[in-house]
């Protein structure tokens, strides 16, 4: 192709955009636009399937049956929701094995939230109340992202995982009403979860390398430090209903931003855990690359047979 | 890696009195697979009725480089839709 007929594509392919006309997979996108996409994607697919294990962890322990069904179905929402992410990336010309190879050798990044450990139950109304809350923030607005196939399937996430974040506050309201021993599990775990959930919406906008292309090319609708706003803002009446206290002194409602001030964020902890130095960054990479490894017999007894088959057929 | 399980499209019908629709893709070693898996991906909420899985490699589509002569010709035919043909006012209904 010729610089001229690129540029033609590339005028077009910009006209879209603007005319919010979706993205679909074999149209013409500039290289840069089908890397930064398999990049948001594959990485938001990595953290739902990392996502199920520190949840995973608690499903044998639940308290009671009602608990145990609730949180065996968020679990098995969010391997769904991971498979209809790494499809969407598959429409860019990746392969499922490359993005798996991607996540197992370090390569690709997946939330940092899941590095962290869950200890208690409580922590299982923590990371649905305030973890899974400030997924759906991230994930609303990209149901309007350009790429067709990732918006659509952001369409089915959100539907699905509104339940994910009031089953969440339900343990914590159940706690946080519940004896002196189970009101301090819930502050212990709202005290551990709060921070990282900030941190979770990515860096403050001065240090995101990606925003400004990826909000030009509408792959992302609202700034980290945007969404991160629009969490606080949301959460801390929620805290107020459960009776528990968010661990921030710098807390503060500002009449005039008509928004609430909050204290500053470490991120260095941030960068440490994106890093690979979290609590469990190690432990969920060799249990994820456990997992794949111990079903490979499977993998390939299914194939055989479906060879099998086909043989049968023919005969 | 060479034993991959090949990559098949899903549609789904939400209920009895609506067409098939696409909804999205998985992997499954065969035909049988795919329509388990797809039961399991895709219609954890009553979301369907009936299931079609299609392995991928089997469909054939346009090339979005050739909508222009493909699908433009439509555009000036619009003697093809009602509002182009002129009645009288007083004929109310037609």
């Amino acid at each position: 192709m010729s610089e001229a007929e690129i540029e033609k594509l590339e005028i077009a392919f910009e006209q879209k955009i603007t005319d919010d006309v979706r993205i679909e997979p074999k149209d013409w996108m500039p290289e840069k636009y089908r890397k930064t996409q398999i990049r948001q994607i594959s990485q938001h697919a990595h953290s739902e399937i990392v996502g199920m294990l520190p949840e995973g962890n608690w499903i044998s322990r639940a308290p009671s049956l009602r608990r145990k069904v609730a949180l065996l179905a968020k679990v098995q929402d969010e391997a769904g929701h991971g498979l209809y992410l790494y499809s969407a990336c598959e429409t860019l010309g990746v392969t499922r094995d490359d993005l798996y190879e991607q996540l197992h050798t370090g390569k690709a990044k997946y939330s940092s939230i899941f590095n962290y450990p869950t200890v208690s139950w409580a922590d299982m109304g923590a990371v649905g109340w305030l973890v899974d809350g400030a997924a759906i923030i991230n994930q609303i607005p990209l149901m309007n992202t350009s790429y067709g196939p990732y918006a659509r399937a952001m369409v089915r996430v959100c539907k699905e995982e509104s339940f994910h974040q009031r089953q969440g506050f339900e343990i914590m309201l159940k706690l946080a009403n519940g004896t002196e021993e189970q009101k301090e599990m819930a502050q212990d775990a709202l005290n551990r979860w709060w921070w990282p959930s900030l941190m979770m919406l990515g860096p403050t906008d001065a240090e995101s390398v990606h925003t400004e292309q990826s909000l030009r090319w509408k792959l992302k609708r609202k700034t980290n430090d945007e969404l991160r706003q629009q969490f606080i803002d949301q959460t801390v009446p929620q805290a107020e209903v459960l009776g528990l206290t968010i661990p921030d002194p710098d807390l503060k409602w500002n009449e005039e931003r008509q928004s609430y001030d909050f204290g500053p964020i470490d991120w260095d902890e941030f960068w440490q855990v994106v890093k690979g130095h979290g609590p469990c960054n190690k432990e969920r990479i060799s249990a994820r690359v456990g997992a794949w490894e111990r079903g490979e017999w499977v993998r390939d007894g299914a194939m055989a047979y479906a060879a099998k088959k086909e043989i049968k057929k023919a005969v | 890696m060479k034993n991959n399980w090949p990559l098949w499209e899903v549609f789904i019908r939400s209920k009895n009195g609506l067409e098939h629709k696409h909804c999205g893709s998985l992997h499954a070693s065969d035909a049988e697979m795919a329509l388990v898996n797809a039961r399991d991906v895709y219609t954890r909420r009553m979301e369907g009725v009936s299931i079609w899985v299609v392995e991928s490699k089997n469909i054939t589509a346009t090339n979005p480089d050739n909508n222009g002569e493909l699908f433009e010709p439509a555009q000036d035919k619009v003697y093809r839709h009602p509002t182009f043909y002129k009645l009288p006012d007083e004929l109310k209904h037609m």
